[in-house]
């Protein structure tokens, strides 16, 4: 795992590290070596940890006070809110925590889409990523039910409805997701189960993410492979970690100012009403970070195509890595990608915009066109784009450009020859 | 291939995977059938609804197994609207003879058949039923004439019991 052996200093230290070489852990983790051109794109994989663990914990003590019952479970959640002690603070940071972790995987995954980073050798820590991308959404989703507000039970019978659409077994499927005729208590409980214990299976997976990446090492913003260690990198602690950490209180004022000043606006009104099976609302629309999914599912008039295209918007993601044709990582050197990147996050923006509107007229027409785009992106733009575009030259290191003040590939030739 | 002759051991591995799979299935099949409906929920298949009260041109909404069931007293107008549609003009062609045995009601399931919202009474292009979720218009016949959903919106079993009320289950 390590590419240096180590040596505890003290004897204990040295017997225990024998046994479990949990110290030689601790120390691959310090001593990692890190590009040191990294900037702050980069610190949202430590912000995402913490977003995490900020779930678990708050949830954990949720769960020491909510009621998973039909009957209970809306007038348990306002008792958190009234009469539990600080019960307002933690479910208001559970539930704004939720947006928050969003928010950072989305900039994580923009980040990655930018410089190249699921490309070969990292497909795997990319791949492993998307599926704890879907494990988040499945438990936001259920975690989203839990309160048995309207949205809460109108957002459930919708989404479980997606199932629906599979021919032949469809039905069964959805039915068996319910434990019974409709979304009722049966589907509450298990939901409540699922939730809890959706994060921990997350939280492997971030070991895995971690674990794979620390064999390639970390991609950087020049996107190329960097010799490690060496004079290109710099030791993750204390260089990183302090990085992180400064990103991170950042990242936390953002929270915070959600927690303190504005609980609700990311929520809906409606789920403050209890749910009631007689009564749709008026508009039912999903939380904001699974906007984009839902304008594609609404435009493709057919159910099933409908389903089908939603799932594969997020799918085709885990084949980015064989649809990117371009053996040059870094958007940084490709001008024309840059561009179709820009366009690409445009296009994700404006779906998700769509999504909160009512599905008609201009609105639709819109959701159509960029749901057409967004397949056109990465089916036809991205594969033929790695074999046409002519990209610029680039360093043969990172410390060369910043030293010889060019990115040119004969220079920088030159001053490595005279370097040496 | 041919020439491998198949051996005692073939047989004993073929032999230890196959009880093998069927013990492992045997074990997960009571925990994936836990969670399909359970005999409490299956016991309120059933419900009577007294519809003495329900003037022509009303709806009427009854929870049953969790779910909505419009019953809806027609007027003649709507009736005549519904038996007038030609079949070729339905995405699901149905006759309204064959959902509403008895003219002046409709019962059927308030529920969309795209993605399982309840639809407005009274409203959409067809006179009928709307569904605020994704903009599913059905006539008064409870068919679907525009909009994502794929199907009518469901006619359950029901009976007349006597003139006054409906059993639907």
């Amino acid at each position: 795992m390590s590419d240096h052996e180590y040596t505890p200093s003290s004897k204990f230290g040295k017997w225990f590290n024998d046994r479990l070489p949990l110290l030689s852990l601790a120390s691959h983790l310090t001593d990692y070596p890190t590009p040191k051109n990294l900037n702050y794109w980069w610190t949202f994989g430590g912000i995402l940890t913490f977003c995490l663990i900020t779930q678990i914990v708050t949830g954990l003590t949720l769960a020491m006070h909510y009621i998973a019952h039909a009957d209970m479970a809306f007038e348990s959640v306002e008792h958190i809110m009234r009469d539990v002690n600080y019960g307002w603070l933690i479910r208001y940071i559970h539930a704004n925590g939720a947006s928050m972790f969003f928010l950072a995987v989305y900039i994580h995954i923009f980040r990655s889409l930018f410089y190249g980073s699921y490309k070969s050798p990292r497909e795997i820590i990319w791949i492993i990523g998307i599926i704890i991308y879907l494990l988040m959404m499945a438990a936001a989703f259920m975690g989203y039910v839990l309160p048995w507000g309207q949205m809460s039970f109108w957002g459930a019978t919708v989404i479980t409805n997606l199932f629906s659409a599979i021919p032949l077994v469809g039905e069964g499927i959805v039915t068996w997701l319910w434990g019974g005729y409709s979304v009722d208590n049966p589907t509450l409980t298990r939901f409540f189960t699922l939730h809890y214990l959706i994060p921990f299976l997350i939280l492997g997976l971030v070991v895995l993410h971690i674990w794979a990446l620390h064999v390639p090492g970390n991609n950087n913003p020049v996107g190329i492979d960097v010799k490690k260690p060496s004079k290109d990198t710099v030791p993750f602690h204390p260089y990183i970690v302090i990085k992180d950490t400064f990103a991170l209180l950042m990242f936390m004022i953002v929270f915070a100012f959600f927690v303190f000043y504005t609980p609700n606006i990311l929520g809906h009104a409606d789920n403050y009403i209890e749910a009631n099976p007689l009564v749709t609302p008026a508009h039912i629309v999903p939380e904001w970070y699974l906007l984009p999914f839902y304008a594609i599912l609404r435009s493709v008039p057919d159910k099933l195509l409908g389903v089908i295209a939603m799932l594969s918007a997020i799918l085709i993601l885990a084949a980015l890595p064989w649809l990117d044709t371009s053996k040059i990582r870094s958007a940084v050197f490709r001008p024309l990608y840059k561009q179709f990147y820009w366009i690409l996050v445009a296009d994700v923006l404006i779906l998700g915009y769509v999504g909160a509107m009512p599905a008609e007229g201009l609105y639709l027409l819109v959701a159509r066109v960029a749901t057409a785009y967004y397949f056109l992106h990465f089916l036809v733009i991205l594969p033929v784009l790695g074999l046409k575009e002519k990209t610029l030259p680039i360093p043969l290191s990172i410390t060369e450009p910043i030293l010889g003040g060019t990115a040119n590939l004969a220079t920088a030739r030159n001053k490595e020859s005279s370097i040496k | 291939m041919s020439e491998k002759k198949t051996n005692r051991r073939d047989f004993l591995f073929t032999a230890t995977y196959a009880v093998g799979a069927v013990g492992v299935g045997a074990t997960v099949w009571p925990m994936i059938d836990q969670m399909n409906p359970d005999a409490s929920v299956k016991a309120l298949a059933s419900t009577e609804v007294d519809v003495s009260s329900v003037n022509r041109g009303k709806t009427i909404t009854v929870l049953w197994r969790g779910k909505p069931v419009f019953i809806r007293r027609r007027t003649e107008d709507e009736i005549a609207d519904a038996r007038s549609v030609k079949l070729e003009d339905l995405k699901d062609p149905e006759k309204d003879e064959d959902r509403a045995k008895n003219p002046e009601w409709l019962v059927m399931l308030g529920v969309c058949t795209h993605l399982g919202c309840v639809p407005l009474n009274d409203k959409g292009d067809y006179n009928g039923w709307f569904c605020p979720c994704h903009g599913s218009h059905y006539d008064t016949s409870g068919r679907i004439r525009k909009g994502p959903a794929p199907t009518n919106m469901e006619v359950p079993k029901y009976e007349f019991v006597n003139a006054n009320t409906i059993k639907i289950g």
